[in-house]
C-alpha cells in the first residue's frame, strides 16, 4: 500500500514550490511519484531512490582510491582540520536547512573559521547593490494579485525556475488580475532569444556587458532627458517605447538572475536595476526580485544575517564577523591562498569555480558534505554523505522573496545515514572538546 | 621625525592583518615595545617581532614618527590603517586596503597595492608608484560616505570602482583605469591621464573626472555641453564638457542644478 | 543553586507600593518568594537600587524588516563588534544589534520581557528563529491586522465575531500576542503607491476607513478578551500636523471599556507617541503639540501610550508603514528597502540621522521628553526609543538619565545649534520635573506589565511573580553630582535575575538562560464560515499552501508559554 503526502516543498530552487504531493510506500521506506513539480524538482525527489547511493563516508587515498569509514571517524577527521587551521573556511549551505546552518555557525564561532554560502557565485552581487541602494521589492503573492508589468532582466525562468512563471508572474488569476496572462505585459532583457524571451511582448536585446548602459538609459527616458541614438544596441525611440510602458502600468516588477549580477559590472548592474524601481515608484508601484538559484541560499544569508550581521562572506578570525567581498570572499580567499582548511557543505564548488580556486584544494585538507558524487567529492580529501534535505529530512527554508518554508521529510534516508544537522552537531562537541570550551 | 625600520624576516605561511603598522600605533614606543604590538595570522594572534626585526624607536607622537617597511610584504594587509599623522614608506609592494580610513600623514608604497587603498579617506596623502587593484578610495561597503579629502597618486594604473561614493579629496592616476569609475560620486576630483574604458560617472551627482586618454563607451546620462580649455594637473589642454548622471535625481545649489562634470581631452 | 536572597537592596516595586524601602527580595525555583532557607545565595545590595526586571513594550528586533536592515547595512557593524567572551557569543550591530547582542544588551540593562512590535504573518517563522537565537530574554511578537484583507472585508460588513475569529485564528497559527495596527488601511493602499493620511480616507477596492478599521478591531479585541489591546500607530506618522490625526485616533476609543481577565484597564494603547505629535504645516513651522496629545490622554484613561524618544543618534528607520518610509527615502535619499507582504501587510527601511545640529530633530528631542513629563500618570506611560526609528534600545539609560535629571536636559538644550528654535517650537525649556526612581519603575515595568496583561507574572517582585529581577548600581540616598552616573548606572546591571536564573553578576553574562515565547491561545465558537474564507484565500490569493502557512513546529518555538483566553461563551 502507499500513502500520499500533500503540502510538499520542493528543495531544488528559489522557487520553492510548496504544492508538490509525493506518494511513498507504506513504511515510508520507499518514494515512489512525485506530482505537481517540475521536471528538475521531480527528479530531486526521486533521485534519492537510486540504488547505487553512497551511504557512508569516504576518505580519499593517496593513490587516488577511495575507503569507507565510519561517521566517527569523519567526525573526527572534520573536528581535528577546523579545529586546527588558522583560517578554515565553511562554504556552501544553500542546499541544506536553517537549523544546519546554525549549527555550522557555531562551529564557525568556536573555530574562528570564515564562512560563505553559494551567494559568492551567484547573487552575491545583488546583496552589494542592496547594501548600497536598498531593496523595494514584495512577496511573490503580490505579483500573483497585482502585477501587470513583468519583466525578467537577465534571467531565463523558463530553463532556471520552470514554475515560476505558472505559480506567480505570469500566467495566475490572482485578486485584481482575474484575466491571467492578458492581464499582463511582459518584458524580457536577454542578449539570447531564450525560450522565455520567445513568450515576451517585448524582448530587448542588450549587447553583452552593456546591462548598466541600459539601465541609465531607462531613468534618463524616465525624466525626459537627451539620448545618444542607441544605447547597448537598442535604439533610443525603443527604449523611450519601453520606458513609458513600465511607467503606465499600475503595478510592475523586475526580476533579475546571472544575467545581470554575473557580467560586466556585476552589483552596479543590480544598483542600476534598483534605481530603476526606484524611479518607477515616482509614477507607478514598482517591485524587483532576485532569482535565487539554489532553494536556500536565502535562508543560509538569513541566519548569517542574524547571528553574524552579514549575508555572506563573514570572516570570524578575529573574534568577531567581519565582511568585504573582494577580501573575505570565498573564491578570493581561494586563489589568493589564505586559507588552510576547506568544509564545503550544500554545494558543489567544484563545478562552479573558476579551475584557479578549484585547483587550491590539493593543497589543503577538505572535506564535502553532500549526499551526491561530485565534482567538489572528487578533489575532497574527505568526502561524507547525508541524508537529502527537503526529502529525508525537514527544515526551515527560505523562498527568494525571503518567506519562510517549513520543508518536510517525505521518505527515510537509507539505513544508518545522518542528516546534515546530526553530523554537525557531532562535530561541534568534538571541536568544543578540542578547543576546551562550554 | 624617528624612523622605525621594520625588515619581513618570518613570511607567514598565510597572510598576516597589520592593523598596528602605522604612526599611530607606534608612536610613544621603543623598538621592543613596537616589537610586541599584535599582528594576526588567520585566528592567530602573534607580535610584530615574529614577522619583522625592529630597528629604532618611534616618535613622541604620530607626527613625529616616519616607519620603513622593507622585505617581502606582498602578504600584508592593512599597512597605514588609519593613520593621522607621519610617514610610512613600504619599499615594495603590499596587499589589501593600504592606507585604509587613512585621516592624515603621507604614506608611499613603492611597488603595488591590492584592492581597496584608501578606503573613505578623509585626509593625508597616498602615492603608489605601481599599480592598485579594485576600489580604490572607495567607500567601504553600504556606506554612502565615501573619501572625503586627501589625495591619492597612482602612477601605474588602477583597478575597477575607483572613488565609489566619493565625496571630496582627489585622486591622480597617470596609468589607465577599469570599469566604473566614481560610481555614485557627489564630490571629489578624479584625474585619469591613460585610457578608461566604461561606465564612468555612472549614477555621479557631483564632482569631476578628467580623462586624458580614451574612453570606450559613454554612459547615456552624460550630456554634452560644450568645450573648453582647461589647466588640469600643470597641463593645458582642450576638453569636451559632458555633465550627468541625468539619470539621477539632482541637487539644487542657489537654483542651479548641480551635476557630476566628466572632461574628456580632445 | 535554585534559592538567592537580594539583602538590603532600596526596593522599588509599583505592584506592592515599595518607593525605596531597604528590603530583601528572596527567590526560589524561579519565582519570588516571602522568604528563603539559609542555604540560599546572597546577593549583596547594599546601596543599590532593586526593581523587577524591567518589560520592553515595543521595539523591531526580530524577523523580516529587521533582518533586511541588518543585511543592507554592512557599515552598521564596522569596527563595532564584540568579540566571543566564553559563553556569551559574538555580537554586531550598533543601530540593528545581531540576536545574541540584542538578548545580552536588554539583560544588562536589566531588561528581562520585550515584544517585537510587528510580525508580517506570512513571516511568522522568520520571526520566531529569531526570537529563538535571541539569549535570556521572554519575547512575544505582534501579527499586524489593520491592513489584512480579512479584517477589510469583515470589518467593511460589520462582523465582529468573524473578525474575531479570524484574530483568534491567526493569532494561534503565529504564535502571536496581541492585535497590532500599523497605518491602518494605508499599507494596503501602498500596494499601489498609494496612502490613508487621515483616518477618513477610504482604502482603495476595499472601501473602508481607517477609523472603521480602528473601531472594528477595539471591538474585536475585546470580545476576545485578549492580555493586551490593540495595539496601534496611527496614520500619516511623522508629518507636520499630524497630530490631528492621532486625536482623531485616540477619540475612536472613546466609550470603550478593556473586558479581561488579566487586569488590563486600557483599550487602546498608542505606540511611538512622539512621532505622532507634529504641529506646523512643513518642517519650517514645525512645532510640539505633545501638550495636546497628552491632555487628550491624561483625561481619557482607557488608553495607553509609550513615549519613543530621539537619543540623537545616526540610526534606521524600519515600520510596516511603507509609504512612510517611501516618503522618508524621498526627503533623505538614503537607501530605501521595502517588502510588501501578499494579502497582509507591507514595510519599509530606510536610515535615518538624528542630528543635533537640525532643529527638527531637536525639536523631536524634546516631544519625546515632554510627552513622558507631562503625562500624569506614569502606569500609563512607558519609555521606548520604537527601537531602532527613533535611536537604539541601548540608549534607554541616556533617556532616563534626561527624564532624571533637568540639569542633563539643559546641557542637551544648550548644546544645539538651533537652541531657540528648540525652545520656541516645544515647551521642553518650561519643564523641570525630574521622574523619580519609583516613577520609573512604573514607566519601565509595571505599567507596561499591566498594559500586556502581564501584571500577575512580571513587572513587579510580589510573592507568586516571575523572579525576573535587576538590581543597578545606583544608590538613591546619594545626591547625584553628575547625570552621567545616572546613564553609567543603568547602562549596565550588578545582576539580573531571569525566571529566578543569574543571568547577570557583577555585570557580567553569566547564562544565556533559558527564554520563553510568549503566545496568546485564545479560543472561540466553532466559525465554519472564517473556516471557509481561510481555505478559500489560500487556494486563491496566497502563494503559500494553508497546511505550510500553519506550520509552525518545535523548532521554532522549544519553549512556549501561552496566555489562554477563552471567548467561547461570549
Amino acid at each position: 500500500m502507499t500513502k500520499t503526502i500533500t503540502d510538499v516543498i520542493c528543495p531544488f530552487c528559489g522557487t520553492l514550490c510548496d504544492d508538490v504531493e509525493v506518494v511513498v510506500s507504506d513504511d515510508g521506506k520507499q518514494l515512489l511519484e512525485v506530482y505537481n513539480a517540475c521536471v528538475i524538482g521531480t527528479e530531486k525527489f526521486l533521485h534519492s531512490q537510486s540504488k547505487d547511493r553512497v551511504t557512508r563516508p569516504r576518505m580519499h587515498q593517496p593513490d587516488g582510491s577511495w575507503k569507507e569509514v565510519s561517521y566517527d571517524e569523519a567526525v573526527e577527521y572534520s573536528a581535528q582540520m577546523l579545529a586546527k587551521a588558522k583560517k578554515p573556511l565553511m562554504f556552501g549551505w544553500s542546499s541544506t536547512n536553517c537549523e544546519a546552518q546554525s549549527v555550522g555557525n557555531e562551529i564557525a564561532e568556536i573555530t574562528r573559521a570564515c564562512c560563505d554560502n553559494t551567494a559568492a557565485t551567484c547573487h552575491g552581487t545583488s546583496l552589494i547593490a542592496i547594501q548600497d541602494i536598498g531593496l523595494p521589492s514584495c512577496t511573490l503573492g503580490e505579483i500573483k494579485n497585482r502585477a501587470d508589468r513583468v519583466i525578467f532582466w537577465g534571467c531565463n525562468p523558463a530553463h532556471a525556475h520552470p514554475r515560476h512563471m505558472s505559480r506567480y508572474s505570469i500566467f495566475p488569476r490572482g485578486f485584481f488580475t482575474s484575466k491571467g496572462q492578458m492581464s499582463r505585459k511582459m518584458i524580457v532583457v536577454d542578449p539570447r532569444v531564450t525560450d522565455t524571451a520567445k513568450m515576451a511582448d517585448v524582448h530587448l536585446q542588450v549587447e553583452q556587458g552593456k546591462d548598466y548602459e541600459l539601465l541609465d538609459a531607462l531613468r534618463v527616458a524616465f525624466k525626459g532627458e537627451w539620448l545618444p541614438d542607441v544605447v547597448a544596441g537598442i535604439p533610443k525611440e525603443k527604449i523611450r517605447e519601453v520606458a513609458d510602458m513600465m511607467k503606465s502600468g499600475r503595478f510592475g516588477i523586475i526580476f533579475f538572475g546571472m544575467g545581470v549580477t554575473q557580467s560586466l559590472g556585476k552589483n552596479h548592474n543590480i544598483d542600476e536595476a534598483i534605481a530603476v524601481t526606484k524611479d518607477l515608484n515616482e509614477y507607478t508601484k514598482f517591485s524587483i526580485m532576485p532569482m535565487r538559484g539554489h532553494y536556500n541560499v536565502t535562508g543560509s544569508g538569513e541566519v548569517f544575517g542574524w547571528q553574524f550581521g552579514f549575508p555572506y562572506s563573514v570572516d570570524l578570525t578575529r573574534g568577531f564577523a567581519r565582511y568585504n567581498p573582494g577580501d573575505t570572499s570565498t573564491i578570493d580567499l581561494l586563489i589568493r591562498g589564505e586559507i588552510d582548511a576547506m568544509f564545503t557543505i550544500g554545494s558543489d564548488p567544484g563545478a562552479h569555480f573558476p579551475i584557479s580556486a578549484v585547483k587550491q584544494f590539493a593543497h589543503i585538507p577538505s572535506v564535502c558534505v553532500d549526499p551526491h558524487l561530485t565534482p567538489t567529492t572528487g578533489v575532497s580529501k574527505l568526502h561524507v554523505p547525508v541524508a537529502f534535505n527537503g526529502v529525508e529530512v525537514g527544515g526551515n527554508c527560505y523562498r527568494m522573496d525571503n518567506v519562510p518554508i517549513d520543508c518536510r521529510k517525505v521518505v527515510e534516508p537509507p539505513e544508518g545515514m545522518l542528516t546534515d544537522e546530526q553530523f554537525l552537531i557531532k562535530v561541534r562537541d568534538r571541536v568544543r572538546q578540542l578547543k576546551g570550551v562550554a | 621625525m624617528e624612523t622605525v625600520t621594520i625588515t619581513m624576516k618570518n613570511l607567514p605561511a598565510l597572510y598576516l592583518e597589520a592593523d598596528n603598522i602605522s604612526p599611530d600605533a607606534f608612536a610613544g614606543k621603543t623598538a621592543a615595545q613596537i616589537g610586541d604590538l599584535h599582528v594576526y595570522e588567520g585566528n592567530e594572534t602573534w607580535t610584530l617581532g615574529k614577522y619583522f626585526e625592529v630597528s629604532g624607536n618611534a616618535g613622541a607622537t604620530a607626527a613625529d614618527t616616519k616607519i620603513i617597511v622593507k622585505g617581502d610584504i606582498k602578504k600584508v594587509k592593512y599597512l597605514g590603517f588609519k593613520m593621522s599623522a607621519g610617514e610610512l614608506v613600504v619599499e615594495g609592494s603590499t596587499d589589501q586596503y593600504a592606507g585604509g580610513w587613512m585621516t592624515g600623514g603621507k604614506m608611499l608604497v613603492k611597488g603595488n597595492v591590492d584592492a581597496f587603498a584608501g578606503t573613505a579617506m578623509k585626509g593625508g596623502e597616498l602615492t603608489i608608484e605601481g599599480n592598485a587593484g579594485n576600489y580604490l578610495g572607495a567607500a567601504y561597503r553600504g556606506d554612502w560616505r565615501g573619501m572625503k579629502g586627501g589625495k591619492i597618486l597612482v602612477k601605474g594604473n588602477a583597478g575597477a570602482d575607483i572613488g565609489m561614493y566619493m565625496l571630496g579629496g582627489e585622486m591622480v592616476i597617470n596609468g589607465n583605469v577599469d570599469v566604473h569609475v566614481c560610481t555614485h560620486a557627489e564630490g571629489g576630483k578624479v584625474i585619469i591621464k591613460g585610457n578608461a574604458k566604461t561606465k564612468i560617472g555612472g549614477q555621479m551627482v557631483g564632482g569631476d573626472i578628467f580623462v586624458f586618454g580614451t574612453i570606450d563607451v559613454m554612459m547615456p546620462g552624460f550630456k554634452p555641453a560644450g568645450e573648453l580649455e582647461l589647466e588640469v594637473d600643470g597641463i593645458k589642454a582642450k576638453f569636451a564638457h559632458y555633465i550627468g548622471d541625468t539619470g539621477e535625481r539632482h541637487k539644487k545649489k542657489k537654483g542651479q542644478i548641480v551635476y557630476g562634470n566628466l572632461y574628456k581631452k580632445i | 543553586m535554585s534559592e538567592y536572597i537580594i539583602k538590603n537592596g532600596n526596593v522599588f516595586d509599583p505592584v506592592q507600593g515599595i518607593k525605596g524601602d531597604k528590603a530583601d527580595v528572596a527567590i526560589k525555583d524561579g519565582k519570588i518568594v516571602d522568604k528563603v532557607g539559609s542555604g540560599a545565595k546572597v546577593i549583596d545590595a547594599k546601596g543599590k537600587t532593586v526593581m523587577a526586571g524591567a518589560v520592553e513594550i515595543h521595539a523591531h528586533i526580530a524577523g523580516p524588516k529587521i533582518n533586511m536592515g541588518r543585511i543592507y547595512r554592512p557599515e552598521d557593524k564596522l569596527f563595532t563588534c564584540t568579540p566571543t567572551k566564553g559563553i556569551e557569543r559574538m555580537g554586531g550591530g550598533a543601530s540593528i544589534p545581531t540576536t545574541f547582542k540584542t538578548g545580552y544588551e536588554y539583560a544588562k540593562m536589566g531588561y528581562t520581557t520585550a515584544m517585537e512590535a510587528a510580525m508580517p504573518p506570512l513571516f511568522s517563522r522568520h520571526v520566531h528563529e529569531e526570537i529563538r537565537d535571541t539569549p535570556i530574554i521572554d519575547e512575544g511578537a505582534y501579527p499586524v491586522f489593520g491592513n489584512n484583507w480579512f479584517v477589510l472585508e469583515y470589518l467593511k460588513n460589520q462582523e465582529i465575531e468573524n473578525t474575531a475569529a479570524y484574530c483568534a485564528w491567526l493569532l494561534r497559527v503565529t504564535k502571536g500576542y496581541a492585535i497590532k495596527l500599523v497605518n491602518p488601511g494605508g499599507t494596503e493602499a501602498w500596494a499601489w503607491g498609494l496612502n490613508c493620511l487621515s483616518v477618513n480616507d477610504p482604502v482603495p477596492y476595499f472601501d473602508i476607513t481607517p477609523a472603521e478599521i480602528i473601531k472594528g478591531l477595539i471591538e474585536a479585541n475585546e470580545y476576545l478578551g485578549l492580555p493586551h489591546s490593540m495595539h496601534i500607530h496611527p496614520n500619516n506618522l511623522g508629518n507636520p500636523g499630524c497630530y490631528e490625526t492621532t486625536l482623531d485616533t485616540l477619540k475612536l476609543a472613546e466609550g470603550y471599556k478593556a473586558k479581561n481577565k488579566f487586569g488590563r484597564e486600557q483599550v487602546m494603547h498608542l505606540t511611538h507617541s512622539q512621532f505622532h505629535s507634529y504641529g506646523g504645516t512643513n518642517w519650517g513651522d514645525f512645532e510640539s503639540k505633545a501638550k495636546e496629545i497628552t491632555d487628550y490622554v491624561n483625561k481619557n484613561k482607557n488608553i495607553t501610550i509609550d513615549t519613543g524618544n530621539v537619543t540623537l543618534d545616526e540610526t534606521t528607520t524600519m515600520t510596516a508603514d511603507g509609504p512612510f518610509e517611501h516618503h522618508l527615502t524621498g526627503l533623505n535619499n538614503l537607501k530605501w528597502a521595502n517588502i510588501d507582504v501578499e494579502v497582509e501587510t507591507g514595510s519599509g527601511v530606510v536610515p535615518y540621522i538624528y542630528s543635533p545640529s537640525i532643529s527638527v530633530c531637536a525639536i523631536q528631542w524634546a516631544i519625546g521628553l515632554e510627552i513622558a513629563l507631562m503625562m500624569k500618570d506614569p502606569m500609563r506611560c512607558y519609555i521606548t526609543t520604537d527601537h531602532p526609528n527613533a535611536g537604539p534600545f541601548t540608549r534607554y539609560p541616556r533617556v532616563i538619565k534626561w527624564l532624571m535629571s533637568a540639569k542633563a536636559r539643559e546641557a542637551q538644550i544648550n548644546a544645539f545649534k538651533h537652541k531657540d528654535k528648540v525652545l520656541s517650537q516645544s515647551s521642553i525649556g518650561t519643564l523641570d520635573r525630574e521622574i523619580s526612581l519609583y516613577e520609573l519603575a512604573q514607566m519601565t515595568r509595571a505599567g507596561p506589565a499591566k498594559s500586556l496583561g502581564l501584571s500577575g507574572m512580571c513587572g513587579g517582585l510580589k510573592p507568586g511573580m516571575d523572579a525576573d529581577v535587576a538590581v543597578y548600581n545606583f544608590n538613591p540616598d546619594k545626591p547625584v553630582a553628575n547625570p552621567e552616573e545616572i546613564e553609567k548606572a543603568f547602562s549596565r546591571c550588578a545582576h539580573v535575575f531571569k525566571s529566578g536564573v543569574e543571568v547577570i553578576t557583577n555585570g557580567e553574562i553569566v547564562s544565556n538562560g533559558n527564554k520563553r515565547t510568549l503566545w496568546v491561545n485564545a479560543k472561540v465558537k466553532d466559525n465554519p464560515q472564517v473556516m471557509r474564507d481561510i481555505n478559500e484565500k489560500f487556494l486563491k490569493y496566497y502563494s503559500m499552501t494553508q497546511a505550510n502557512y500553519e506550520a509552525l513546529g518545535h523548532h521554532f518555538v522549544p519553549n512556549p508559554y501561552a496566555l489562554e483566553v477563552d471567548a467561547t461563551q461570549v
